[in-house]
């Protein structure tokens, strides 16, 4: 996979994905100072998905997202201007403050949003799915969900409509071993969420989502099949939140060895060594730091900048009135 | 007596309620981590896995799972992490739950509590933060209460465990910590249907539930102080509706507030409404004013503020009512 990319292309990827990391652990910051309320979920750890699937997407593609959204707006180069201002509710934010950390949403890139409940858009982009080949074109869908989401009706009705109308639909798995403080272990009956497609038809493979490579590779095999009409497929890929399950939460249900575990796969640290030979330790490097420099200043930006007036709580409810 | 705040009285509620061997505690982390409040922290620990209940993220499945125990001799409280999540499990709820006892002539019932933390006021925006009481009060066959201090949490909850129909208890997020005060350790219970008389007076009655009765009882100071004296009454069950307390009170003072989180249009406040009209109509000096929420979204931390109905907003409300 690597040796057929070209280096523009590992830089882009490398550049996202650090890119990510440095936004969501600001997250975690600006969480921890108490200077935004609510819940805010972060996505440090799963870098190598977001970035394996989303740049393979098309100007015509579309997907959904769930609150854990940041890391997809990022990998779908959303501004973090947009995204930081969003999170902190201001007019300057994708959304102009309305939707928040959980809602960032961005039509014109195909982002149909974060979702706050969970496996509420797999049936969405299944439908966006639909309309494509309603509308014969050749684009795709993609819903990402985690492993909690299996267990809602939605997860199961999304998987029955796509195979039955052999939708271009990919459901991205990003199965980081928790819903909330429940471990796969105990929740996952099946094992895996691969294995859970089998009735429904759907092709399903189980890949290492720490290896952005292994991700890209599996999301081009499934944007193949679903562009030339051959139907649904799902990934998972078995990933890690370095974080709690929203910034607060103490996580003393992870046992540290499996932490440990985990951190030794860190996607950025495999980026490196996978690619450091050829791209040289220097230019990564360098990009961490430009990207450290974007972090700031859309942080900067987004506390500075103004909030919507307040008079705006009641209006976009319905078609604005002419 | 323990002095506590609302989320212990839950917990000491459910305590109570547990040592009935037909009772379960069934939802999303209400074991391991004593649920997204901590309301039912200790409870795993103290009746087992078998009592209470980790599930899946799957409401559908947690409220017909209940419902199925409560048709076979169980008694189960349900705890949905917020009342945004409840709408995958509200297909359950009004489908099936609320409708047995009609459907099958009273042969089947749904002994069982649904614990609903509602309202906003975290900060933590849509899904976290609504208030859809209305909902649950416009399906025949619920029952809703809703407390706003902890001795009736405690016994409201009691009541509710009790109660032969399916009751949906509400828990008014902002206020869990809120207040404190005695509770009794021993068993007991708040009649549910019966609203409570707060505090009494002659000029105008302040009417309300869950976390507004905070905003009445600001008000009511400001409107004290400034020489109206005014009448509290907190609704505490939506359904059954106290008709006749809130009746009462209005024969005596003309005068009324009627006070909610949630939106407007629709809301429950209506209800409470087209009750004084329907039988106090001529007592009334005044147009019944009502404090409510907008219709709109709840929004992000900042303007929630804006969205909740304020102490102001009710003060201002029964001025306007002196005036006639
Ligand atoms: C229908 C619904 N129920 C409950 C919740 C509360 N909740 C938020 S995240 C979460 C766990 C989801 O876990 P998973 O699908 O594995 O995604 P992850 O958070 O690990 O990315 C739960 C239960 C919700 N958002 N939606
Ligand atoms: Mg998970």
């Amino acid at each position: 996979m690597i040796r057929s990319l070209d280096n523009d292309t590992l830089l882009g990827l490398w550049e996202r994905m650090a890119r990510i990391r440095a936004f969501e652990t600001r997250v975690g910051e600006i969480a921890a100072a108490k200077e935004v309320a609510g819940y805010l979920h972060t996505y440090s750890g799963q870098e190598a998905v977001a970035c394996g699937v989303i740049p393979l997407l098309r100007d015509d593609d579309w997907f959904t997202s769930t609150y854990r959204n940041h890391g997809h707006a990022i990998a779908r180069d959303i501004p973090l201007d947009e995204i930081a201002g969003e999170i902190y509710g201001k007019v300057t934010g994708v959304c102009g403050g309305k939707g928040g950390s959980m809602h960032v949403a961005d039509q014109s890139r195909g982002m149909i949003g974060g979702m706050g409940i969970v496996a509420g858009g797999l049936p969405i982009a299944t439908g966006a799915a639909l309309a494509s080949k309603y509308l014969g074109r050749d684009s795709v869908a993609v819903a990402f969900f985690g492993d909690g989401a299996v267990h809602q009706g939605a997860w199961h009705e999304a998987l029955e409509f796509a195979s039955l109308f052999q939708c271009p639909v990919v459901f991205v798995c990003e199965n980081n071993l928790y819903a909330e403080t429940t471990a796969v272990d105990y929740h996952l009956l099946a094992g895996s969420v691969s294995a859970m497609t089998g009735p429904y038809q759907i092709p399903s493979v189980q890949i290492d989502g720490m290896d952005v490579f292994a991700v890209r590779a599996a999301t081009a095999a499934a944007f193949e099949r679903a562009r030339t009409g051959n139907g649904p497929s799902l990934i998972e890929a078995m990933t890690y939140r370095y974080g709690g399950q929203y910034e607060g939460d103490t996580q003393t249900y992870k046992p540290p060895t499996e932490v440990a575990y985990w951190r030794g796969q860190d996607p950025l640290l495999r980026f490196r060594s996978d690619t450091a030979t050829r791209l040289g330790m220097a230019t990564l490097d360098a990009i961490e730091q430009s990207v450290q420099v974007e972090v700031d200043a859309a942080f900067t930006a987004a506390e500075a900048a103004p909030w919507p007036d307040i008079s705006e709580v009641t209006t976009d409810v319905y078609t604005p009135i002419a | 007596m323990t002095e506590m705040n609302i989320a212990q009285a839950v917990n000491a509620g459910l305590a109570t309620a547990l040592e009935d061997e037909r009772v379960v505690l069934i939802g999303e982390d209400v074991g391991t981590t004593g649920g997204v409040f901590r309301v039912s922290d200790g409870l795993l620990a103290r009746f087992g896995p078998e009592r209470v209940i980790d599930t899946p993220v799957a409401e559908s499945g947690i409220v017909g799972a209940a419902f199925g125990m409560a048709i076979n001799g169980l008694k189960p409280i349900v705890e949905i992490q917020f009342m945004g999540f409840t709408y995958p499990g509200f297909d359950q709820i009004i489908s099936h739950v609320a409708r047995i006892r009609n459907r099958s002539r009273h042969r089947f019932t749904a002994p069982m509590v649904i614990r609903i933390p509602y309202g906003a006021g975290i900060g933590a925006a849509e899904h976290h933060s609504e208030s859809a009481e209305v909902i649950y009060a416009h399906t025949p066959g619920l029952k809703v209460v809703v407390p706003s201090t902890p001795y009736d949490a405690k016994g409201l909850l009691l009541a509710a465990v009790e109660d032969p129909d399916p009751v949906v208890f509400l828990e008014p997020i902002r206020m869990y910590r809120a207040i404190r005060e005695d509770v009794p350790d021993e068993p007991y219970t708040v009649p549910i249907g019966v609203a409570e008389l707060v505090e009494e007076g002659d000029d105008v009655t302040l009417i309300g539930y869950g976390a507004m009765m905070k905003e009445i009882g600001a008000a009511f100071e400001l409107l004290t102080a400034s020489g109206v004296s005014v009448e509290v009454i907190d609704v505490r069950s939506l359904v059954p509706l106290d008709t006749e307390t809130i009746i009462e009170s209005i024969r005596k003072t003309g005068r009324a507030v009627v006070v909610q989180e949630a939106p407007r249009t629709a809301g429950f406040g209506a209800e409470i409404v087209a009750q004084i009209q329907e039988h106090a109509l001529f007592s009334l000096e005044a147009p019944v004013e009502r404090v409510t929420g907008w219709d709109t979204i709840v929004p992000l931390r900042r303007a929630e503020k804006h969205y909740m109905p304020s102490t102001e907003d009710i003060v201002q409300a029964a001025h306007r009512t002196l005036l006639s």
